[in-house]
């Protein structure tokens, strides 16, 4: 019979199955079953383990196709086996090594290319290493316009990067914008680093933002947490906080948002260095908030503080760490809501407008709240896209939309600031 | 409303809208009481549809039928993976954990809480012998007041005529190793 056949051939290879470390020479073979017997007989083909065949697609019915790895010493009897019984098949890849040495290599073809070009794919999620290399590539590229400067480092001793977006002048009057500064929102260090590529082209033939930086400098910190961020792609997707590590306890790091000397230490924030709300032992006791509190007191003429978090689709301004208006209130309040209608006027996405206290909660120690005491009236926060479908893990079709929706609403902000000096 | 000695009631009016289909609406309306002082009492709910929700026969029964006739149990991690994707294959499974979570959220939802479902970090079938399919999720609720990831454990139980019953859930304890 046909069974006893296939068993005597396959026997006889048992002895021969190599354990092989390669690829090389493994065949992968699609087969046709055009009835239940075929898909019997390779599901029987399947029980033979010492054939070591690794089945992509499992034989289950006859409606669907077969593919199987086969290892290179044992693909002439598989196939002699096939044919045999008039079962079809195709053969899908001739040499699964040999795709697997031209993957790597194009791999590092490409990686190699987006280190010497501009192939930054800016649709995508980044390591620290991708991200810091493109800011080199933009300050490089743009070079005219674009420097960047070290504030600082991290607690493990990362650099805090800025980037500069300048033509010139002594110490004009500058916007800041930061990302990044709770690790787990992805969406904002890469809508950062698009929005950098952006001014950067923009300049020389978008009319508003040429207008812009011939009178004013903007300062872009793209990876505010950059220890954070490093752990939410090792360790925990999840990670906000820095990676300080707190005495006496085995919790690790400080809720950088509840850290800046803004009502510090009052409601809407922990004492507790287990949770996520952690404002930290004293205010501005994390590196990574000192360093950006001094440039902008050594600065001396920053004139607007913008800072990306997500997710909600929230603008807010001042306060979170109390519920009274600002001085500001209603300029703030207009500014805020143009900057939402432009923001819709891309995609429809719809953001909040208010304080921080009154659209979400009360929060001390909040970097806008500083920046606004510290006399800086164009204080805002911004929550990026979405609402809660995919929230932190928002896809990254969804980059590029976000940034190119939130960048109208900065730049309504921006346009209002250059236009309105004080 | 504050009902005096009772807790405090909202008037909520709402847009419902299909995932699957934007331009498919249903208004409705809600009210939810939240029980004064104890926060261990689920909210009462009361909603009324102001329309029909669209039939979804033909996709229950597919998925039905798909994972019923998996040789091996389903097992499944980190869904949306970390960089925001879902394999079409996994959306059923997605969408489950979606609703199943809404029960958990209500049953632990207080005036000063807010959660979402943040991902899916582990999902294994269970083989009955019944007709239910059942499967046993652990979840990440994100609570945005204060911030926290929650582990949480759910075990669904569905069947595409009798629907979605959430037979088991417990909060985790939050890894000591973060």
């Amino acid at each position: 019979t046909s069974n006893m056949k296939l068993i005597l051939i396959f026997s006889a290879l048992f002895g021969a199955s190599l354990c092989l470390e390669t690829f090389v020479g493994h065949q992968v073979l699609r087969i046709k079953t055009r009835n239940e017997e075929e898909v019997k007989q390779l599901q029987l083909l399947e029980s033979l383990e010492h054939l070591e065949l690794d089945f992509w697609i499992n034989p289950s019915s006859a409606a669907l196709p077969v593919d199987v790895r086969i290892p290179a010493n044992n693909v002439q009897a598989v196939k002699a086996f096939l044919e045999s019984h008039g079962i079809q098949y195709s053969i899908l890849i001739e040499d699964l090594q040999a795709v697997l040495d031209k993957e790597k290599e194009d791999m590092a073809y490409s990686q190699q290319k987006e280190r010497s070009s501009s192939s930054f794919n800016y649709g995508t999620y980044h390591s620290l290493d991708s991200i810091y290399a493109e800011l080199d590539h933009l300050a490089s590229e743009y070079s005219n316009i674009v420097s960047k400067i070290q504030i600082g480092e991290s607690y493990e001793k990362r650099p805090l990067y800025v980037l500069k977006f300048s033509t010139g002048g002594n110490n004009r009057p500058a916007i800041w914008m930061d990302a990044g500064i709770h690790s787990r929102e992805w969406v904002t260090q890469a809508s950062a680093i698009w929005m950098a590529k952006k001014i950067a082209s923009d300049y020389g033939k978008d009319p508003s933002i040429t207008s812009l930086l011939n009178k004013m400098d903007i300062f872009l910190l793209t990876v505010t947490n950059p220890d954070g961020y490093v752990f939410t792609h090792t360790t925990n997707r999840m990670w906000r906080k820095t990676r300080s590590r707190n005495p006496g306890s085995v919790c690790v790091g400080v809720d950088p948002n509840r850290n800046w000397d803004a009502g510090f230490g009052g409601p809407g924030a922990s004492s507790n260095p287990c949770s996520d709300s952690y404002r930290g032992p004293h205010a501005n006791s994390e590196v990574e908030v000192k360093s950006v509190v001094n440039f902008i007191k050594n600065h001396g003429n920053i004139r607007a503080f913008l800072t990306l978090h997500s997710y909600s689709q929230l603008l807010m301004y001042p306060y979170g760490y109390k519920c009274t208006e600002p001085a500001d209130y209603a300029e703030l309040d207009a500014l805020g809501r143009a900057a939402a209608s432009s923001i819709q006027s891309l995609y429809g996405t719809t953001f909040t407008v208010g304080s921080i206290c009154t659209t979400i909660y009360q929060a001390s120690g909040g970097s806008i709240d500083w920046s606004y005491d510290y006399g800086i009236k164009y204080s805002f926060a911004f929550e990026l896209r979405d609402t809660g479908r995919y929230g932190f893990l928002l896809p990254a079709s969804q980059i590029i939309p976000t940034a190119e929706e939130t960048w109208l609403g900065l730049k309504k902000i921006m346009e209002h600031v250059r236009d309105n000096p004080y | 409303q504050d009902i005096d000695d009772v807790g405090h009631k909202y008037h909520l009016e709402l847009v419902l809208e299909d995932i699957l289909d934007k331009d498919s609406t249903v208004n409705c309306t809600a009210e939810v009481l939240y029980h004064l002082g104890n926060n261990n009492i689920a909210p009462d709910v009361q909603v009324t549809l102001e329309g029909e929700l669209k039939n979804t026969d033909e996709a229950d029964n597919i998925f039905y039928h798909r994972i019923k006739s998996l040789e091996k149990e389903l097992v499944a991690e980190n869904i949306p993976d970390s960089y925001g994707n879902v394999l079409p294959e996994m959306e059923p499974i997605h969408l489950l954990a979606w609703v199943a979570s809404g029960y958990v959220i209500w049953q632990n939802s207080t005036e000063n809480t807010k959660f979402q479902l943040a991902q899916i970090k582990h999902v294994k079938q269970v083989k009955r012998s019944d007709e239910y399919l059942e499967f046993d999720y652990m979840i990440l609720l994100h609570e945005m007041v204060s911030q926290e990831i929650i582990p949480w454990q759910m075990t669904v139980l569905w069947h595409p005529q009798h629907g979605v019953q959430v037979t088991r859930d417990s909060r985790q304890p939050k890894h000591a190793s973060e």
